[in-house]
């Protein structure tokens, strides 16, 4: 006799958990307002991404299709993967002074683990990072990015005044 | 064969089953080679490498700034407690005082990832018992403290806010309203996952005495954090060696002596609790000043031996580095807590069936990277 009892009671006490749980489900069933899913891909227009998110590392230019970089190669030393690659050339300004100029700035963003070093010691703040985060591509040669614009040029002291 | 025969075939020889390295309640690429007897388990040889990266050896050739972002790498859920431990080793070793502030700031954000994680546990132990309900509603709350991180770090996994002699960048203004705001949430969230799992009538018949360890035996296999705790170890590195603000805040070390699946369970469950507390008395109470000290673009410890170690969501996380005085490390050894964890699966799981197998698992909460590093 003990032994049906105690089998019913078990099978109460379960069937109460199980009705526990499924009033938590039930609640959030007919009360829509409280789902928070996203519905990312038809949402694209209206998702707001909050500023600080890194997703990509650009160079930003002004509107003379200027940018900031001086090609130190800080970041590139900085970076612990070898992402960036600086190349920069060796020009002549009028009154014959040699000069360093910027070339081209590759971004490797396969090799990007995005830890935010470059952006912190570049000296002049040249660079910085988007909010970009679609970045599937069929080829991997497009992950090879080059950051500055072509026939940009740097910005000079006198035009940044 | 007459059927005797069979029977005592099944009984008495060994079979061998490989768990892993694809297998969803592994959680990442751990083999097991389990030898079963019938459908018991007699020994488990946990098989590590398929995720070994080098990370100790990569070490070698980054400099201090640099390692920082690998130990990301290990337990990606505590990323940014062990970005911790390294930025506390080189302060400690150069003797550099932070400020106050940054103290605050870290152990905030370290609390934070340890709900994270601890939800994230919380949806993937569901799912290894066959409740798939709970992995949304983890993730439901787990996304509120992303987006903490994200607006005030840029990262929403892999925060990379640490830097030696501080942080990254000052907290975002909307910081602390959202912890505010995220309190109260959680609180009134928190009672659902016992109401969803802790008292579900599966959950409790599969982990109750499933999987029991004792206190020797976790102390003599090294095994920390909410797993040790669960079996009396008292274990908790915030409490017995405060580091950051952990001597400021008043908490409890989250003790159970039962030692089984359920108690581990329970454990983390209670830790959730007292994280939402060091929060409140933090959040309000973050002091002005820099953000992070001055330090010279070059970091180089001077010659000796160096061991931090810090309290990451699955227990104890240590880093040690020799240095000869250059600015690159002669030799880092990463003390993972899951690798110590995994090697007590034996003791646990031994003896029980091979579906218990997978609950003690999931109750262990192991990271593979971690493991493997």
């Amino acid at each position: 006799m003990n032994s049906i009892i105690k089998y019913l009671k078990d099978l109460f006490g379960g069937i109460k958990t199980l009705l526990t749980g499924m009033m938590v489900t039930g609640y959030y069933f007919v009360h829509p307002k409280e789902i928070v899913t996203q519905q990312y891909p038809e949402n694209r227009k209206t998702l707001v991404m909050l500023d600080r998110f890194k997703g990509e590392l650009v160079m930003p230019h002004d509107e003379n299709n200027q940018h900031k970089c001086t090609a130190c190669s800080i970041c590139e030393i900085n970076c612990p993967n070898g992402t960036i690659e600086v190349i920069s050339k060796q020009t002549e300004t009028e009154d014959g002074k040699k000069k360093k100029e910027l070339d081209t700035y590759i971004y490797k963003l396969g090799m990007c683990t995005f830890c935010g070093l470059c952006v912190k010691v570049c000296p002049q703040d040249a660079i910085e990072f988007s909010n970009e985060f679609e970045h599937a591509v069929f080829d991997k040669e497009k992950l090879t990015k080059t950051l500055n614009h072509p026939g940009s040029s740097l910005k000079s002291k006198q035009t940044a005044q | 064969m007459t059927e005797e025969i069979v029977q005592h075939d099944i009984e008495q020889e060994e079979y061998l089953l490989n768990m892993g390295p694809q297998h969803p309640s592994t959680h990442g690429v751990l083999r097991l080679l389990i030898s079963l007897k019938g459908e018991t388990v007699a020994n488990i040889e946990p098989h590590c490498g398929y995720i070994h990266r080098g990370i100790e050896k990569m070490c070698e050739k980054l400099t201090y700034q640099q390692i920082i972002h690998l130990t990301d790498r290990l337990d990606y859920l505590s990323a940014h407690i062990n970005n911790e431990a390294v930025c506390l080793l080189v302060e400690d070793a150069l003797q550099i005082e932070v400020p106050e502030r940054v103290k605050y700031i870290r152990t905030i954000i370290s609390e934070l990832s340890r709900l994270a994680s601890h939800e994230l546990w919380w949806c993937a132990f569901g799912m290894d018992m066959g409740a798939l309900t709970t992995y949304f509603y983890g993730l439901r709350d787990r996304e509120k403290i992303l987006d903490i991180f994200e607006e005030t770090t840029g990262g929403r996994l892999l925060q990379s806010y640490n830097c030696p002699g501080g942080l990254m960048n000052d907290i975002h203004p909307n910081f602390q309203k959202r912890i505010k705001e995220f309190i109260p949430y959680f609180r009134k969230k928190l009672p659902e996952y016992d109401e969803l799992l802790t008292g579900n009538v599966i959950m409790q018949e599969r982990t109750k005495g499933i999987g029991p360890i004792s206190k020797e035996d976790v102390i003599s296999w090294g095994v920390t954090g909410p797993s040790g705790r669960g079996s009396g170890f008292a274990c908790d590195v915030r409490k017995h060696h405060p580091y950051s603000a952990y001597d400021k805040v008043q908490f409890e070390e989250i003790l159970f002596t039962e030692g089984d699946s359920l108690a581990r369970y329970k454990v983390r469950i209670a830790e959730m609790w007292e994280s939402l507390k060091i929060l409140e008395q933090l959040v309000d109470n973050i002091p002005e000043g820099d953000y992070a000290v001055k330090m010279k673009p070059i970091i180089k410890l001077p010659e000796g031996e160096y061991y931090q170690r810090v309290e990451a969501c699955r227990g104890e996380f240590g880093v040690y580095v020799i240095s000869s005085g250059e600015k690159y490390p002669v030799r880092v050894k990463l003390r993972s807590p899951n690798f110590s964890n995994l090697s007590a699966l034996n003791r646990m799981a031994a003896g029980f069936k091979i579906a218990d197998l997978v609950a003690v698992g999931g109750s262990l909460d192991l990271v593979i990277p971690d493991i493997d590093r």
